[in-house]
């Protein structure tokens, strides 16, 4: 199928030139570049935090960082990874893809689109600046507990704004997917011929809308608390300190699925294209998509087994937390199913995905592990918790938006990008964040708390592994970063499918698209859906 | 050499390799923490066990799925003529792959409700111990005894923690799991413990009793313990507090019943003759000596060893405005604490404060300064009484 008018209509596209381009943009793609430079910057910032944390822990003693500093270290590294990192890169593939996907021209809300993208860097700065502040930045976990939280200095009232803006930003970016699916899909492209990674964006964007504003909820609460007199969080003000913990993870829960849906949906693409074989079971992708979205709003509690509960809560906790495995499970033997007699290549993105197959179950097996209720009062809040949730968001999530990254990169640039180099940087990424990460496990198990910046003697070994781990981990995206400027300047050619296997509206369009994507909406049938 | 059997010739020599990593890997690892502790109670003890199942359980999981891609990476693959078969949906598979995991999921959940009901039995305890967690260090209250102990990181420790270490770290013994006063407790009798906070949450955990519990200001949670082993056990606060976090470890002494009432008894009596010591008077030299071992424990930590605190947070007592005025003010923010400075009326009786305030007037040449001033050096028990 080919669609000549809009080949033709290269020619004519009328971009804007100079700053003007970016600061005012409301064209998807340039906007969705924006948010994957944005996120790559946010990666690298994130990054040497986590070198410092990991320099601070080559040995035992303290050498280069005072403990509050550290503290600082740990808090902003996932406030920057979680927040500017992850979820704008998602954001940004949704942007550049999306509407490619459903045949779409552009997003439903441009301006909106701008704005959401614009608000990103004032609230990253609003954050970054109390590094500067009398008290320094927050220093009190990303979790932000009260009432530690509270007795950060000036940077409190930065925080939670900062807070609140990217509340704002990710609410609106989110409303900006549901509009666009719900009304700019082409002719044909029912909700059941949605290509999957549209299908779980549109399920991040609901789970964006429930649970940002209880973040908000949350946090401003704090702020009254500090400043207005009130005592939510004080118990000799007849409040409870627990209480947010139940406000932050009713957030915070669905939160690690708005980190991962997306990732899922990226390789629920590439891996059908290089196993040229369509993707198993689609159906049940998107109902075990919805049902672990639906279900993730009924197990935050299970990060707060050792605050206390009664005895109903803390089983009701731990049966939804091990229920979530059966969607889960389901998704990894279908992407499984849909590799098993397929016609496999190895190139890079289907690499990073096959990554993201072997280590984000690994992830999930720990998770259900302290999913258990008894055991986990041992493994929380140790290392082992700090090794699960490092496998599920880096080699889980990191490692899927690199191979959508990859695998979009010909469509977005024109060009192919080097493939060996791209093999270099999976090996590289995969053998250190192992080394990085796994030794992590045994450390919990043996008794090492998180978040502190001096251990036993006994940790010494495992540690200075870990730290070579994660020099090497952060040495090697440099790659990403040589790869990306090298496909941008040129090289072969791609052509519109890009890959043998590819499927799907986006590879009807020339490699690089029209700056608007699709000006006449292209018809979709059953067999160009599901093949 | 054909291209086939280079690759064999590869494969074997990284056979070998591989196998050669992995003995020196074990013989190292042999040495290397690797997994939770057995503990000494019935409750570590069941944990563990529970931990294992599932650890297999997982594992054995792991080992099928991951098999059956490794299978389908190396058959399916393009490089060796596979065809790609078309199948896409099979309802079989999928009912199968959903109910298989829900009978192992309930498999792992009746040991695990079993254990958390037995781990929620605080009832018919023999004796109760309060933990309450401060920044950063416990106090335990034995409420039937009316006894109390501090208990703060060891010196040594502390010592060899700071920025520029007068003792390096690897010769000190128990590194960061040791503490001043350790407490005692009892085997083979079921302890209740309670734990709270007075500032922020702190979590109280000794890995070998076999849980952790988060002590919260303004709120009491009840857990309970039976050592059935005597023995020294470690464990440090496991929830972030702050600064010192990493620095405010446990440690249990679990001893015979008829040692531990013996060192109840002495604990009483030390803390009769430390009640009768707040109506003597020292000499400054008594106050300086004493004054400096409670300075490097309780204060320390933030205003530093030298006094010179930490710019923006913790305020120098060089020179200080409280630290060179009116001995009465001193007297006042040390008992009852201001915003991040905690206050010290509850965890030192009247002869340490008046020890350790006479310390901070007469060290760092604030001796000097205050009798410039004409205030008064020299703080006695009776002072810091009168000021309660
Ligand atoms: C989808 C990707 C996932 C992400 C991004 C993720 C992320 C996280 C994070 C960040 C934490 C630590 C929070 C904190 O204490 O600061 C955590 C803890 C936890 N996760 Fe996950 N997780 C994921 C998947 C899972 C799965 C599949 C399960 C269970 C089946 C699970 C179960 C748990 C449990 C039980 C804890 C609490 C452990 C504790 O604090 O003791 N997670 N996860
Ligand atoms: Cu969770
Ligand atoms: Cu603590």
């Amino acid at each position: 199928m080919s669609y000549a008018a809009v080949h033709d209509d290269v020619h004519h596209d009328h971009k804007p030139t100079g700053i003007g381009r970016w600061l005012f943009s409301t064209n998807h793609k340039d906007i969705g570049t924006m948010y994957m430079v944005f996120a790559l910057i946010m990666f690298f910032i994130g990054g040497a935090m986590a070198m410092v944390i990991r320099l601070e822990l080559f040995q035992p003693g303290l050498q280069f960082v005072d403990p509050q500093f550290f503290n600082s270290m740990t808090t902003v590294h996932a406030l920057v990874m979680i927040f500017g990192a992850v979820m704008p890169a998602g954001v940004g593939l949704a942007n550049w893809m999306i509407p490619m996907m459903i045949g779409a021209p552009d997003m439903a809300f441009p301006r909106m689109n701008n704005m959401s993208f614009w608000i990103l860097p004032f609230a990253f700065a609003l954050l970054l600046s109390t590094f500067f502040m009398q008290g320094g930045a927050p220093a009190g976990g990303w979790t932000m507990y009260p009432p530690l939280v509270l007795q950060l200095g000036d940077g409190l009232p930065f925080l939670i704004f900062a807070v609140h803006f990217l509340g704002i930003s990710s609410i609106m970016g989110a409303i900006n997917i549901i509009a666009t699916v719900f009304n700019m899909r082409a002719p044909g492209m029912t909700f059941m011929r949605l290509p999957l990674f549209v299908w779980t964006w549109i399920i991040t964007a609901f789970l964006l809308i429930a649970a940002m504003p209880v973040l908000a909820g949350a946090v401003t609460m704090l702020l009254t608390d500090k400043y207005f007199g009130t005592a939510f969080f004080d118990a000799a003000g007849g409040g409870d300190p627990v209480l947010f913990q139940h406000v932050f993870w009713f957030f915070g829960h669905p939160e690690v699925y708005i980190l991962v849906l997306p990732s899922f949906g990226i390789i629920s693409q590439i891996i059908p294209t290089f196993a040229r074989k369509p993707l198993f079971g689609y159906a049940s992708m998107v109902y075990a998509t919805a049902s672990i979205a639906f279900l993730s709003f009924f197990v935050w509690a299970h990060h707060m087994f050792t605050a206390g509960m009664p005895l109903a809560g803390e089983l009701f906790f731990m049966y939804a937390t091990m229920a979530i495995a059966v969607p889960t499970g389901v998704k990894v033997f279908n992407w499984t199913a849909t590799m098993w007699r397929g016609s496999m290549t190895f190139e890079t993105p289907m690499l990073f995905s096959i990554g993201v197959l072997f280590m984000f179950t690994l992830g999930g097996f720990t998770g259900l592990m302290m999913g258990i209720t008894p055991v986990d009062f041992q493994y929380h809040d140790t290392y082992f918790i700090v090794a699960h949730f490092h496998y599920v968001l880096v080699p889980g999530i990191v490692f899927g938006i690199i191979a959508g990254v990859y695998y979009w990169l010909p469509k977005w640039t024109g060009y192919m990008y080097d493939e060996t180099l791209g093999k270099w940087h999976f090996w590289l990424s995969t053998i250190s964040v192992n080394v990085l990460f796994f030794p992590m496990h045994f450390l919990g198990l043996a008794g090492m708390p998180r978040r502190i910046p001096d251990y036993n003697t006994q940790f010494t070994d495992w540690n200075q592994i870990i730290s070579i781990g994660g020099l090497a981990f952060g040495l090697s995206q440099l790659i990403l970063v040589w790869v990306v400027i090298k496909c941008v300047r040129g090289g072969e050619k791609a052509t519109d499918q890009v890959w043998e296997g590819a499927h799907g509206l986006e590879f009807t369009l020339p490699s690089p698209p029209p700056f608007h994507s699709f000006t006449t909406p292209p018809k979709v049938t059953e067999a160009m859906a599901h093949s | 050499m054909s291209v086939d059997k280079l690759k064999k010739a590869m494969c074997g020599v990284l056979a070998v390799a591989l196998y050669l990593a992995s003995g020196t890997v074990f013989a190292a690892l042999t040495d290397m923490p690797l997994n939770l502790t057995r503990g000494v109670t019935e409750t570590s003890q069941r944990v563990y066990d529970l931990h294992m199942i599932i650890l297999y359980i997982v594992t054995v999981i792991g080992i099928i799925v991951f098999g059956v891609m490794c299978w389908s990476i190396f058959h399916h693959r393009k490089s060796k003529g596979a065809v790609a078969a078309q199948f896409h949906h099979s309802t079989t598979a999928e009912i199968i792959w959903t109910i298989i995991p829900i009978i192992i999921l309930v498999a792992m959940a009746v040991p695990a409700t079993k254990t958390l009901v037995f781990m929620e039995q605080t009832s018919d305890a023999e004796m109760t111990l309060k933990v309450t967690g401060y920044q950063w260090k416990w106090r335990y209250d034995y409420l039937e005894e009316g006894v109390t102990i501090w208990s703060a990181l060891h010196e040594d420790s502390n010592k060899a923690r700071q920025r520029d270490p007068s003792i390096d770290p690897e010769t000190v013994e128990n590194y960061l799991l040791e503490v001043d006063n350790p407490i005692v407790l009892p085997v083979d009798t079921k302890i209740r413990i309670l734990t709270t906070a007075d500032d922020v949450i702190h979590a109280w955990w000794v890995p070998a009793l076999g849980w952790k519990r988060d002590a919260i200001p303004g709120f009491i949670t009840d857990n309970w313990t039976n050592i059935k082993e005597p023995g020294i056990y470690r464990g440090q606060c496991a929830e972030l507090c702050g600064r010192d976090h990493a620095f405010m470890p446990i440690v249990v002494h679990a001893v015979p019943k008829a040692e531990y009432v013996a060192w109840i008894e002495t604990q009483k009596a030390e803390q009769a003759a430390s009640a009768a010591s707040a109506n003597k008077t020292f000499t400054k030299d008594e106050l300086m000596r004493k004054g400096e071992q409670i300075y490097t424990t309780q204060c320390a930590a933030c205003h530093q060893a030298e006094g010179q605190g930490i710019e923006g947070v913790f305020p120098s007592l060089v020179g200080g405005a409280i630290a060179t005025g009116p001995a009465a003010d001193h007297i006042d923010i040390v008992l009852n604490g201001k915003n991040l400075m905690p206050a010290f009326k509850e965890q030192l009786n009247d002869a340490e404060l008046a020890a350790v305030i006479t310390f901070e007037r007469n060290k760092w040449g604030n001796y000097e300064k205050i009798t410039a001033k004409g205030h008064a050096d020299v703080v006695q028990p009776a002072d810091v009484k009168a000021t309660r």
